[in-house]
């Protein structure tokens, strides 16, 4: 249960807003953090569409200048993904609860 | 950005109360029984729907809803598949550039066979589908493979299912541990949970058969492959099992696997056994 509860809290710290104006430091490491979990979910096969789009909706940010929305965006890239490894974790054995038997 | 956060949320949410439930004492003896699971599987669908004939579990959602099984009978008169059930069986006499045919790849020369696939391959130690089984037979005869989510694929598909129509769905499963391990890891698919709605296939096709998901009636687990290739009103067009699979991965926010990944080759394996018995129905038409 430690896991979740250390994840429940990283969800509300990223969701949290920040006080400061973003630069594209705060952009390229929130960025970096977003892609490394995304690549982990992938190699569970178990990628959410919705990570992709929050990453390229960063990017795009990004590319346009905006680095608010852009670590924003970053930001809930690399909580729905780790929402999705989480999500493959559990399910390593919770699938067997739907199984009719 | 609120609204997402919500859903965000929600999913997580499921995930943690899954995790909750199912994480001590479930690791129970897992004998792999393939017998027992398919009665289970059948009866679990005729106890559900008493009312629906067992033959009927194969024509998808219109085992569900009499209405709508009365405008599909209607519609059967001029089939929309028709088109691909003609290029299929064209397709299918056409010799390759070698001068061989598909028939030189199959048991039968492919005349009503769909019912044995897919089927373990003991040699190579996977699971073979009739998808992949044509593009291997493509490739062996010097030719290019088919994509396997468009129209040719579909056509091929068409003309074989209706050369078995009525046979009963025959897989077997032969008696080798990694046969058994295929048959269990396309079980595990399908009832695992994915994407950011966080269902599994089992969420739609087992749980909620019969209700309307947006403008479409889901289908019943059971018999759920003896209908493929399908026509779709909303693809307009024909619909492989590759391209089902990721439609329906894609609905639930999960990024569908390659076509013909083990995991969907394992699922086939798995839908496909527990469906022994019934008749193959394919090509079919939906709305
Ligand atoms: C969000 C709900 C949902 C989930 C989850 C889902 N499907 Fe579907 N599926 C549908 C809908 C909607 C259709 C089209 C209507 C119908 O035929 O059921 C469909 C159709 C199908 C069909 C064609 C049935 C027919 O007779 O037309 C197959 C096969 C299928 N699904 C397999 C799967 C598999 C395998 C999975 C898991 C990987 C899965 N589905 C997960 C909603 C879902």
């Amino acid at each position: 249960m430690k896991r979740s509860l250390s994840l429940a809290m990283l969800l509300a710290l990223s969701l949290a807003p920040s006080a400061r104006a973003a630069n594209e430091a705060d952009y390229k490491a929130a960025y970096a953090a977003a892609e490394a979990a995304s690549k982990e979910a992938a190699g569970m096969r178990n990628q959410w569409t919705v990570t992709a789009s929050a990453l390229a909706a960063a990017k795009k940010a990004a590319d346009g200048g905006d680095f608010d929305r852009a670590v924003a965006a970053a930001r809930e890239a690399e909580a729905l993904a780790k929402a999705s490894i989480f999500q493959a974790v559990s399910e390593k054995e919770a699938w067997k609860a739907m199984e009719i038997r | 950005m609120k609204a997402r956060s919500v859903l965000l949320l929600g999913s997580l949410g499921a995930a943690l109360i899954a995790f909750a439930l199912a994480s001590p004492g479930v690791i129970a003896a897992d004998m792999v029984d393939p017998v027992a699971d398919a009665k289970a599987f059948q009866n679990f669908f005729f106890q559900k729907f008493p009312n629906v004939k067992h033959e009927d579990f194969v024509n998808g959602p219109y085992s569900m809803n009499e209405d709508m099984k009365r405008q599909w009978q209607e519609k059967e008169e001029f089939p929309p598949y028709e088109f691909a059930l003609e290029a299929g069986k064209e397709m299918f006499s056409t010799p390759f550039k070698n001068g061989k045919t598909y028939a030189d790849c199959f048991p039968n020369g492919g005349i009503g066979i769909r019912q044995n696939y897919p089927y373990f391959d003991t040699g190579e130690g996977k699971v073979i589908t009739l998808e992949l089984a044509l593009n291997r037979c493509r490739e062996a005869n010097g030719e290019a493979p088919y994509s396997y989510v468009k129209d040719e694929m579909a056509s091929l598909t068409a003309y074989m299912a209706y050369t078995s129509r009525g046979k009963p769905m025959e897989i077997k499963i032969p008696d080798d541990p990694r046969a058994l391990a295929a048959f269990e890891n396309g079980k595990r698919y399908f009832y695992t949970r994915r994407g950011q709605m966080n269902f599994s296939c089992a969420s739609c096709h087992v749980q909620s058969p019969g209700e309307r998901i947006r403008a479409e009636t889901l289908a019943p687990a059971l018999g759920i492959l003896n209908a493929m290739p399908i026509y779709r009103s909303e693809w307009s067009g024909m619909g492989t099992t590759s391209r089902r699979f990721v439609t329906c991965n894609s609905q639930t926010r999960a990024v569908p696997l390659e076509p013909q990944s083990d995991e969907y080759r394992d699922v086939e394996y798995f839908l496909s056994y527990v469906a022994n018995g019934l008749p193959i129905s394919g090509p079919g038409a939906r709305p």
